[in-house]
Parts: structure tokens; sequence; C-alpha cells
């Protein structure tokens, strides 16, 4: 079973709409992921039912129990986040500031402070349109982004590739160059680097990549909007060179990615056109290079 | 007055609008454009500042004092986010998993341990007739980005305190970093693209700026492609929308070359001026 | 020698984990004793920061000497490993606990 892991490093690539249509052409033998959870989009092309949904829950936000509360302040002295407030000397927890330290719960002499997991998200278990699987995810409003819950996406979309022998699980990854993105790559067998060409989409192709190479993990590239200025074009097809980074496809600037997805479409499906052929011809060098 | 321009996910034009509306609003009156996209800045690829200031930012980490160490590793149990190990005699500190929340300083029974600063990033500010440009960046390897963002903002406003309007170009994502840049904006700009990705991550973005209790005003960018769902969902929910610029390919082949639009574009400068005079209105309120 | 591979079981055939800092299991093999050991370490699912320095604080008290895994630690991870002065070989991560084993006495991992 092998990950193939989209990513762009900068948003507006075409990362997500050249990932739903990679999920199109494979049909329904291979398992979907998406871990671009913070602002998921592929499921506005994949279309997944939603079947089963779980709650997920990472770090910790602390709480006081009013009836225990005796109004010290000292959990409010030690707290570096401005997160404990008082009223009528009964404190309390402000868990939009509260960063899971549990420093106060430490100090509390009348142990009046608990640790809750916090609930940041949800995941989901869907089958989308070609009767694949997708397993896809919605982090919740000011939740932190650590990798877990794309981990999580991950974790399940393997348990589930295992049980229907799965090949490929094709991911969506997360953009930047934190821990989401680390952890949308860990166990990848290859991932495709979308860029565009821009100044900040070669600048952001460049920063992406040295994450990649860090862990060894090989990469193809697909230079979209390429023909948008063809002395950045020409430059990152310098630098794709000196890495050795196979260019799986150049594509042209075309409507077609906001018209299709205004259709709630892959690009695929929307209509026989020269754009769905070069989806095509990255599928099948992303393929070849996996093996 | 702090004005955030944000959106909800990366590549609706976010940048493009902060870089091109500081510009001509700088044409003016004085104006402070601040790149809060620590991960990544690239608003410096449109206004090429020369000149520029560094400041080093340092944030506080654990540093251990082998001497008084009774090696009780409480420390490691107090930490929640695994930046502090013992392993056998020796006390580790992982400076980019610290939060700086002093559990362990605080905590520790022989204060061996100690919080001292340690540079994370560096903010670079400089000033070109009536625009001032500050940029902040997070060194490679760090991984946080609320900490250097609230002190660029505390820099900011200390720094620029005679009534000048401050934009913050904001991360994408509704997560921590932008919650940290919408908590100290007074109004929240909110660019987006007329098609089901842009509409979906508005909601998910103004969902977010509501939660704080902020005004939000909506910018449509690249107009014409797409439907008139985000239209709708302005008006369903009383969403001022103030300016929609147009979408035009030779736009996008200016930005690529990290050049500015507006004095070619006059059709973009007219909905840069609404968005200047919507909020003049509204920091007269 | 003291060996722990990263695992997704607990026996010579389990798969490697190729993932360090959330690896499921540490298989533990010492050749002197001939003895196998297997620490569960799923409860690191549960874990949000700092994973990677965790399992690697787990490891440093298991007096390994050398750590066989797939893709590498991340740096934090490995910054806490090179303490111990453990050997670290990657690119195992498609191979079986047995086949780590053997690749590695051939010399076909490549050292951190």
């Amino acid at each position: 079973m092998k990950e193939i892991v989209v990513i762009s490093g900068k948003g507006g690539t075409g990362k997500t709409s050249i990932t739903a249509s990679f999920a199109m052409l494979a049909g329904p033998e291979i398992v979907t992921a998406d871990c671009d959870v913070d602002a998921a989009d592929l499921h506005l092309l994949l279309k997944p039912d939603f079947r089963i949904e779980h709650d997920f829950y990472g770090g910790f936000a602390a709480s006081i129990d009013k009836s225990l509360c005796i109004g010290c302040g000292i959990c409010a002295s030690v707290c570096h986040f401005d997160a404990i407030v008082e009223n009528d000397s009964i404190y309390s927890v402000l868990p939009i500031h509260c960063e899971g330290c549990g420093y106060c719960t430490e100090v509390c002499p009348s142990l009046a402070i608990q640790m809750h997991d916090r609930f940041t998200g949800k995941w989901y278990d869907s089958t989308i349109k070609t009767q694949g699987r997708m397993i896809h995810a919605k982090l919740g409003i000011g939740a932190d982004n650590s990798g877990k819950l794309v981990a999580k996406v991950k974790k399940e979309a393997r348990l589930i590739a295992e049980r229907l022998g799965a090949e490929i699980i094709l991911i969506d990854g997360a953009p930047g160059i934190g821990c989401p993105v680390i952890s949308s790559l860990s166990g990848a067998a290859l991932t495709v680097l979308v860029t565009e060409a821009t100044m900040a989409g070669f600048h952001d192709l460049k920063r992406v990549y040295e994450l990649v190479k860090k862990f060894n993990i090989p990469a193809g590239c697909i230079i979209n909007k390429v023909d948008l200025n063809r002395e950045i074009a020409e430059d990152i097809r310098d630098f794709l060179k000196s890495e050795g980074i196979p260019v799986l496809v150049e594509i042209p600037y075309d409507e077609i990615f906001y018209q299709a997805m205004t259709a709630g479409k892959t690009i695929i499906e929307f209509s026989h056109n020269a754009i769905a052929e070069k989806m095509q011809k990255a599928w099948s060098e992303t393929l070849a290079l996996i093996g | 007055m702090k004005v955030a321009v944000a959106s909800g996910k990366g590549g609706t034009g976010k940048t493009t609008l902060s870089v091109n509306l500081a510009s001509y609003i700088a044409e003016k009156e004085p104006v402070v454009l601040v790149d809060l996209d620590v991960e990544e800045p690239d608003s410096a690829l449109f206004i090429k500042p020369d000149h520029s200031s560094m400041l080093p930012i340092y944030k506080d980490i654990p540093v251990w004092d082998a001497e008084t160490c009774q090696l009780c590793g409480k420390c490691q149990q107090v930490c929640a986010f695994n930046a502090i190990l013992k392993l056998g005699r020796e006390i580790l500190v992982i400076p980019q998993l610290c939060h700086a929340c002093y559990a362990c300083t605080g905590l520790c029974p022989t204060g061996a341990l100690t919080m001292q600063p340690v540079q994370m990033g560096e903010l670079s500010h400089s000033t070109h007739k009536n625009l001032s440009y500050v940029e902040s960046r997070l060194l490679l390897g760090e991984e946080q980005a609320v900490p250097l963002i609230k002190q660029t903002i505390f820099f900011v406003s200390h720094t620029f305190s005679k009534g000048e309007l401050i934009l913050f170009d904001s991360p994408p994502g509704t997560s921590c970093p932008v919650i940290e840049v919408m908590l100290n904006s007074d109004l929240i700009i909110l660019v987006t693209e007329p098609t089901p990705f842009g509409l979906h991550d508005i909601s998910l973005a103004v969902e977010t700026a509501k939660s704080l209790d902020k005004c939000v005003a909506v910018v449509i960018n690249r107009a014409g492609i797409g439907d008139n769902a985000v239209h709708d969902f302005c008006k369903a929910n009383d969403l001022p929308l103030i300016a929609q610029i147009p979408h035009q390919r030779e736009i996008a082949e200016l930005c690529s070359n990290g050049e500015l639009v507006y004095q070619k574009f006059p059709e973009v400068q007219r909905e840069l001026d609404k968005i200047a005079s919507y909020i003049a209105e509204f920091q007269g309120k | 020698m003291k060996f722990v591979i990263t695992a997704k079981g607990n026996s010579w055939e389990s798969p490697v984990d190729e993932r360090f800092g959330r690896a499921q299991y540490f298989f533990i093999f010492d050749e002197a004793q001939d003895t196998v050991e297997v620490v569960n370490n799923s409860d690191i699912n549960s874990v949000e920061h700092g994973a990677g320095p965790k399992t690697a604080g787990a490891i440093a008290g298991l007096a390994a000497d050398v750590l066989i895994t797939g893709n590498g630690p991340g740096k934090n991870a490995a910054s806490v490993l090179q303490k111990t002065g453990i050997k670290i070989y990657t690119g195992a991560g498609s191979m079986s606990v047995r086949e780590a084993y053997t690749a590695f006495k051939s010399g076909l991992l490549g050292q951190l």
C-alpha cells in the first residue's frame, strides 16, 4: 500500500483541484484522505456522503469548578495567557485564551481546577462519487492545528485501505511547513508538489521542498499556470532539474479550474478538454514514479 | 485603527489586496502595513522595502542548572507540551515545543530552571514616505507563530501611535495565529473568491470573526468567475460587501512578478477607493 | 547489540512503522540475550504536541544501541536521541521487522 501526498506550500495553486482529478481518474480502488484540515475543500469536488461522523479531541483546556473556588486568585497570578478572569470573587477560564498548560491545576489550593479534553473538530468516513472511500475532517474554529487530527485522518485512511485491499492512498496535504504538513508527509511513498509560475509560488515551492528533502521522500512536480510568467516558469524548471525532481506535467492558466469547481465537478467530469488530458498525463506519470 | 485583511484559505488574494490597498491609501495619508504571515511573509515581494531596520524577537525558554537540580522530574511531569525531558541524569529542553507557560520554572522545588530569552524570530521595518512596512519572520525551525505575532502587534502599537491606519496582512486559515490577529483588530476585511471554495472558506472565516465579536466586511476578488453564491451569502448574513475586484488574467500576470496592480487598472483603483472610504467611515463611528 | 525497531505490530513479521514519533510499537531485540520485548506506544495517539520527543524519551529509557525506523525522527526528536548516543538507521519503511533487521546486518540501511 502506497501513499501519494499532494502538497503546495502556498494556497491557490490548484492542489485540491488536481487531487480531486486524480481521485476521479483512480476510481473506487483507492482511498482518498483530506489532510488539509484547516479550511478543507476537497469534499466540495468529490461529494462525500459524510456517512460516519466522529468527534475529535486534541489538547486540553482548564475549567474551574465554581463550587470549589475560594477566590484566592493564585491561578490567575500564574497564568501567562490571560486566560483566567475574575468576576465577583469567583474565577473562571476563557477557553479561547487557554493554552492547556495546566499550571493553574497544580497551584489551586482547593483543587477546583481540572483539565478537560478539548473538542477540536470532527472527522468523517465517507463514500465519494467514484464509490471510493474518503476520510476527511473539519477543524473547529480557533482550534490548535497540530499534526494530531491529520495523523488521525491518515490512520483511519490506512485502516480502511488495509481492509479493502486498496493499493493507493491519495492525500490532499496541508499547506505550510509546520506540523500539519509534516504529519501529512510522514510515510509517503511519493509527494506531488504543485506550484505556479509566480514569485510567491516559486518561493513557497523551495521552502516546502526543503522539508520533503529532509524526510527523503521522492517527489514529482506539477507546474500550474505555467504560461502566466515565462521567466519564472523557466526558473522553476531549472530549480527542479538541479534537484532531480521530474516534471509530471505543465498546465497552462485556464479558467476551467474555476468553471469546474463552480459546477461542483472535478475537471475530469467537466468536459473533454486539454486540461483533463494534462491531469491524465500527470496521474500516469505519478503512477509510473511509484512503480 | 487596526484593520485585519484575512481569508479562510490561502490563495484568495489577501496579500495582493493588502499591498495594493496600503500603497493606494499611502498616496494620501500615513499607513502601516504589517505582514503577520510569520511562517512565510511575502508582502515584501511587492513592497520592496529598502533600508530595513531589523529587530531580533525573543521568547523565554527554560534553562537548566545541573548543580541545583535534584532530578525529581517534576518539570517533565508538569510540562503539557513534552518540551522538557528527563533523560537519566540530565534535563533536556526542546525550545521549539515550549509554550512559555512557566509551569516548570515556577514549580521546580530547587529553582534549577530559569526562563531566559532565546531568539525565535526577526522583525524588520522600514518607512518610505507615507507607507511604513513591518514584517516578522520565524527563524527556520521555529514552530510557533502566535508569540511572534503577539510581539509584532505590540511593537506596532507602540511605534505607531499617532492614529495612523494599521493594516494587518493575516496568515491564512482559521486557527490560533489568525485568532490572535483578529483579537487585536477593530475591523476584519475578509477576502474571498466567488466560487464554492471561496464560499465554504468565507463562511468559516465569518464564523471565526463572529465568535470573537468582531465586525466584518467582505471583498470579493476575481469577481466574474464562479457564481453568485458568495453574494447571496453576504446578503443572507447581513455582511457588507464593500468591493469587488474584477478578474483578469493580466492582473494575475502583474502579481506573478510582484508588481502592484492599481496604477495600471483604474477599475481596481475604484474598488480600493471604496474600501478606503468604508474604513474611514467605520473609523468615524 | 540491542535493537529498537519502530513497528505496527508485535511480531517479527509485523510491518515496520515508518513514522518515529507516532510509532505504535517498539520491537526490542537483544542479540546477546536472544530476547524479544514489545512495548506498546499507542498512548502517543492522544498526545497533541511533542509526540516525537516524548517517544524519543521513551526510547532513551530502553538503553538500546541501534534504532531502526522508516522516515526517521523529526528534528526535535532527533535532538533528544542524539543525547543517548543511539545509532539511527532509516529506510526500513516498507519492510517487515525481520526484513529490516536483515537489511541492517547486510549494511543496506542508511545511517543518520
